[in-house]
């Protein structure tokens, strides 16, 4: 039988230390305090570098990895609280556009810029994330659907309102797209489904003209008058006694 | 993190009431374990159950007993006529019929320990779409929806439909037509329901939902006389065309 090996004591040598401090000043964060090597400096550095990977470079904002675990982390709470949780999908209106015509440093301070904005019109609980180029998403847990419409138009009339300066004296108008779906509430569902959801209404958002806020309407159950049309068409009930 | 999907439970659900949800439920219990299966029958419709009528039982233990610890879940499971099982809700559960953390923790944990012990659970769901009940298929394997030929049954069964594939991901669904009143009139009624489905759920939907006809069962005035008599319509009237599409619907429920 073979005999565990001890585990290589941790010498901040073997640890890539120099790396690692090289990306936290890099992102603008300072070294963890204490003695190098020390439990309390190793646990600032891991604190630090958890905080890094967690955020997206350019906006700060909450990246991919993080926000797939949040939603991950929220719908299994609204799934057992059945506390009502929205999720907003964002886009960028003509974002290419921007970055063809005033070049990619341009396109980043519209970035920064509407992060800055989602990131002041909602809550301290909720989460913003930047999920791909120029699209982002935001978790409301805890946000009573009749407020629903009013939040995402609050965020969409915010960008609007906001003319990013990309260089002296050249302003530009920018606007987002914004679909919204609600967790389905005590049902344990999937984060891909929620996200499919929130896209769907993106998608319609963006079809219905952009500049525009879609929410799913919270109750599927509604069966409309087309939906009805085509279900009784050609069906011969009986009589009914 | 989805938990896996139990296939040996199967939820019955409606939209509609009055469509025979229940009578379906006691009586496919019956030909499954006249198969060989082990069921047992779970009253989900925690509100307004009537599953103890439907079989003429009066039980002392229901599920109102196990959720408040006043009884164990071994003795709250009652043996039916039929040779199954049941887990009846009772008329305490009144309190139970706005959905809870408590209910459904309790709900949950009573489904995972029964589920190991069946070859089917079938969860006998209230009628409507409320939370209750959504929460009830969800924790099922697969669904059947009952409906009858009217527009009132096919439009709730529609609606319910659109529901369980939006937020559940549902893309199998069972359909059992009941009270046809000429044959093939169920093959008419799952083509007009997936036609809607196809035309105004499935778009939306990265792969799409398909409805599959389990059964259909002849409006038959053997039922009425079952029913009233409170009696299995598989043994007080076993070799009527309703018993007889009964059976042959848990053949197919057997091989889902």
């Amino acid at each position: 039988m073979k005999r565990p090996t001890a585990p290589p004591s941790l010498s901040p040598t073997s640890l890539q230390l120099e790396q690692a401090l090289q990306l936290l000043g890099q992102s603008g964060r300072l070294p963890p305090n204490g003695d190098r090597g020390s439990p309390a400096y190793l646990q600032g550095l891991i604190d630090a570098l958890v905080d890094l990977s967690s955020r997206d470079a350019l906006t700060g904002l909450a990246n991919r990895r993080a926000f797939d675990v949040a939603l991950e982390r929220e719908i299994d709470r609204v799934a057992r609280s059945g506390e009502p949780a929205l999720l907003l999908a964002l886009d960028i209106d003509h974002f290419k556009r921007v970055n063809d015509t005033h070049g990619h440093k341009a396109g980043d301070l519209v970035l920064q810029a509407v992060a800055s904005a989602l990131i002041d019109t909602v809550r301290p609980m909720d989460l913003v994330a930047r999920v791909g180029g120029e699209e982002f998403a935001i978790i409301l847990p805890n946000c009573q659907p009749a407020f629903a419409e009013a939040v995402a138009e609050r965020v969409r009339r915010r960008v609007e309102d906001m003319p990013v300066v990309v260089a002296p004296n050249l302003h530009i108008a920018v606007s987002v797209s914004i679909g919204g779906a609600f967790a389905p509430q005590w049902v344990r569902s999937t984060p891909a489904l929620w996200v499919e959801r929130a896209d769907k209404q993106l998608y319609r958002a963006k079809h219905q003209g952009r500049n525009l806020v879609q929410l799913e309407p919270s109750a599927v159950s509604v069966v409309s008058a087309e939906e009805r049309r085509l279900l009784f068409d050609s069906f011969q009930f009986q009589d009914i006694e | 993190m989805t938990e896996p999907k139990r296939s040996g439970i199967l939820a019955i659900t409606s939209g509609k009431g009055g469509v025979g949800k229940t009578f379906v439920s006691a009586n496919l219990a019956a030909a499954l374990a006249r198969a060989g299966r082990k069921v047992l029958v779970l009253d989900a419709d925690l509100g307004l159950a009537n599953l103890d009528v439907v079989l003429n039982l009066f039980p002392k233990i229901t599920l109102h007993d196990v959720f408040t610890g006043k009884s164990t879940l071994a003795d709250a499971i009652l043996p039916a006529p039929g040779g199954f099982s049941v887990l009846l809700a009772g008329s305490g559960m009144v309190e139970y019929s706005r959905m809870t953390p408590e209910v459904r923790e309790q709900l949950q944990k009573v489904i995972d320990e029964v589920t190991p012990k069946f070859d089917h659970v079938l969860l006998d769901t209230g009628a409507g779409i409320s939370d209750v009940v959504l929460y009830t298929v969800s924790l099922a394997g697969e669904v059947l929806v009952v409906a009858t030929p009217e527009p009132t049954s096919l439009t709730d069964a529609y609606a319910t439909i659109k529901v369980l594939a939006t937020t559940q991901g549902r893309r199998r669904m069972g359909l059992l037509v009941n009270q046809t009143r000429k044959p093939g009139e169920g093959r008419q009624v799952r083509m007009q329901l997936q036609q809607v489905v196809d035309r105004y759920v499935n778009p939306q939907l990265d792969s799409p939902v398909r409805l599959e006809l389990l059964g259909e069962i002849p409006s038959d005035g053997a039922v009425r006389d079952a029913v009233v008599r409170r009696q299995l319509l598989l043994e007080y009237l076993p070799g009527t065309a309703a018993a007889i599409a009964i059976v042959a619907t848990a053949q197919r429920i057997i091989q889902l």
